[in-house]
């Protein structure tokens, strides 16, 4: 469903070059819950970025969803992104002057759905994640869980094949952060493939898989990771 | 998505307000400052009588002095004399002719408490008033055979008759005109003429005048000369006579010739009529005649003013001042709407639909500065009308075209300027800030 093959992505300034992935490889299958982890600047943000289409990569092959991403215009990077994948940031990046409706509406626009139809999506979205009664308020009337629920529904309003998290629980408290996380757990039971970025541990080993990127490098983890991470280096892959 | 756009872009200018005020007053400012002084050159320089601007001619002939032009480089006298007035409209050459002048006079109304009045006086021929399609409210003007012999007959304006007969039908009615009594034989409806192009010598941009009387009345009545009279050679003899029959010029002449032809043979005239005249001792400069229709007369005579003409691109760059004030606040405005974008970018918008949702804001912002502009013009031009009073009275107000143009300016200015900013906010790379918001 996600493979990337020898992806390589180098950030220049005038003085440095850094090489934030370096021959990064991994495949993720349908329905997976992956979960991925490394220490600050290893390149896991970087990683989410070029799956989620955010940002270019330098060499080797990304394909999603059977596509080679490589060479689209940024038209079809947009329409392969409005279709396929949605997107959790850690900060919700809600719209603070559109209420709840609207903001899930957001990715529906781009859509071209119409209207009955965007209703109905963004009336099941907010009902999955419990907010059905609440279309009309604003972000800022509600509470860290609650607007990350928020992002959730809009993410999947439209229905994506994936879900791209960046650290979805780093600015909530335990208590809602394991309430977030059961979300997800729920949402990929029923069927939506999940790639999450985090630094919590015990986050990540809800997951039903674990990497961890170092350098701009993939290492596979066990199946249910502790604290002492066991690298397999390099696994090949695919 | 046009709806959407458009609701985003309202909200969006909510969202700053005192952002946004500022770059609706800064378009305002910009746009009413320009269509104040556009509007004035736009009505300055407007075809008064287009439908046959093209038919009217001015005649010049060049009958001053051998050893200079009357006014450089090589241009003849702007007006004729009376011989000249006399003997082309004697000749009648052309299908519709007028020489005329202006003068003016004190008229009696006859009620015991009306008091006398000075009133403008136009001196024509029976042509006038078709040639210059003159609106007349009640009668018509008078037969050719006024002229030549010397009616006391009048026309007079609207405001005239209100003022003397209470705007009654005063056909037929006697007035009482410098001394005289002149029967009316027509009143004219409104006429406003912008310029009052037949004749642009004095006052291209006063009103028509309140009474029309056969131009023969002048030598009849020794009326005085109105507007410029100027002269290079000094009248030879004394008294009123004398100085109608010298070389001074204070006449103003129109033709209406049909076509082409009609003009070749009236010029072939003019120039036939010139050596004529040279054979008399008269006319010593080399032929040098014109026939100057009505567009190509105002602009010979400068009728928009140059100064009127430096305002108006002095606030131009005025305006532009403002525009490029209103690139740095959109600047400012959309780098504040970076993580928006970034989060639009990542739910599926192209920079094509930032770009027009942008064009859109910056559209509305544009539509408000031009009504907000239009309203400031409004404004200038009535403080240009306390300032000049009745002089510019004819020249400030805003048509519907110009209304239009306001708004469309301010439009495609805003939209303008409204480019560099919105394409910076579309490449906004959407990865740096969905992390950072």
């Amino acid at each position: 469903m996600l493979t990337m093959t020898d992806v390589k992505k180098v950030f220049r300034t005038d003085l440095v070059e850094t090489h934030a992935l370096r021959d990064f490889n991994l495949q993720v299958d349908e329905g997976e819950f992956v979960a991925v982890t490394g220490p600050s600047g290893s390149g896991k943000t970087t990683f989410l970025n070029i799956a989620g289409l955010l940002e270019t990569f330098e060499g080797g092959t990304y394909q999603l969803d059977g596509q080679n991403v490589s060479h689209l215009n940024d038209k079809q990077r947009s329409q392969l992104r409005n279709e396929k994948i949605g997107f959790i940031f850690q900060s919700f990046n809600l719209i603070p002057d559109l209420n709840l409706f609207d903001n899930v509406d957001v990715p529906l626009r781009y859509r071209g759905f119409k209207s009955n139809q965007r209703k109905k999506r963004i009336e099941e979205s907010l009902e999955l994640v419990g907010l059905a009664n609440r279309m009309k308020h604003l972000p800022s009337q509600l509470s860290g869980g609650q607007q990350q629920r928020v992002a959730i529904a809009r993410a999947l309003a439209g229905n994506p094949r994936f879900l791209l998290a960046d650290e979805p629980t780093g600015n909530l408290d335990t208590k809602m952060a394991l309430s977030v996380l059961e979300l997800l757990k729920e949402i990929n039971q029923q069927g939506t493939t999940i790639v999450m970025v985090t630094h919590d541990q015990h986050l990540a080993s809800q997951a039903k898989r674990n990497i961890y990127v170092r350098d701009g490098q993939v290492s596979e983890l066990t199946d249910t990771p502790d604290s002492s991470i066991v690298a397999i280096n390099q696994t090949a892959i695919g | 998505m046009f709806t959407y756009y458009l609701r985003l872009a309202l909200k969006s200018i909510k969202r700053n307000p005192i952002l946004s005020a500022l770059m609706i007053t800064a378009i305002g400012l910009g746009i009413g400052a320009s269509m104040t002084t556009v509007t004035v050159n736009y009505l300055m320089s407007a075809n008064p009588i287009p439908h046959k601007s093209e038919q009217l001619f001015y005649v010049q002939l060049d009958s001053w002095s051998q050893f200079e032009p009357a006014r450089e480089p090589n241009e003849p006298p702007d007006q004729i004399t009376w011989t000249e007035a006399t003997n082309l409209m004697q000749a009648k050459k052309a299908y519709r002719q007028s020489a005329m002048a202006s003068t003016g006079g004190v008229i009696e109304p006859k009620g015991q408490d009306e008091k006398p009045f000075m009133a403008s006086i136009r001196l024509a021929f029976a042509d006038f008033f078709p040639m210059f399609d003159a609106p007349f409210l009640y009668g018509s003007g008078w037969p050719d055979s006024s002229d030549d012999n010397r009616d006391y007959v009048v026309v007079i304006s609207k405001a005239t008759n209100e003022r003397v007969f209470g705007g009654e039908n005063s056909v037929g009615r006697t007035i009482r005109i410098v001394g005289e009594n002149f029967r009316v034989v027509g009143v004219l409806d409104d006429w406003l003429l912008v310029p009052r192009f037949y004749d642009v010598t004095t006052g291209a941009f006063d009103e028509t005048e309140e009474v029309f009387m056969p131009f023969y009345m002048k030598q009849e009545l020794e009326l005085t000369n109105g507007g410029n009279t100027n002269c290079w050679k000094t009248p030879e003899g004394e008294g009123f006579t004398a100085f109608l029959q010298s070389e001074c010029v204070n006449y103003q002449m129109w033709v209406e010739l049909r076509n082409d032809n009609e003009k070749a043979q009236y010029m072939d005239f003019l120039n036939n009529y010139v050596n004529e005249q040279k054979t008399l001792g008269r006319f010593a400069r080399p032929l040098n005649n014109r026939l100057s229709n009505v567009m190509q007369w105002m602009e010979n005579q400068q009728v928009v003013a140059d100064d009127a003409q430096i305002m108006m691109w002095v606030s131009f760059m005025f305006l532009l001042v403002c525009l490029l004030n209103t690139i740095g606040l959109l600047l400012a405005k959309f780098t504040g709407k970076a993580a928006e974008i970034g989060l639009r970018r990542a739910v599926g918008a192209s920079k094509t639909d930032l770009f027009i949702q942008h064009l859109v804001e910056t559209a509305c912002i544009g539509v408000a500065g031009g009504i907000l502009g239009l309203g400031l013009a409004y404004l200038g031009l009535e403080g240009i009308k306390s300032l000049y009073g009745e002089f510019v009275q004819n020249l400030v107000g805003l048509d519907l075209t110009m209304m239009v143009s306001a708004i469309l300016l301010a439009l495609i200015s805003s939209i303008l300027a409204g480019m560099y900013p919105t394409w910076r906010a579309c490449n906004i790379a959407p990865a740096s800030q969905l992390k950072s918001q």
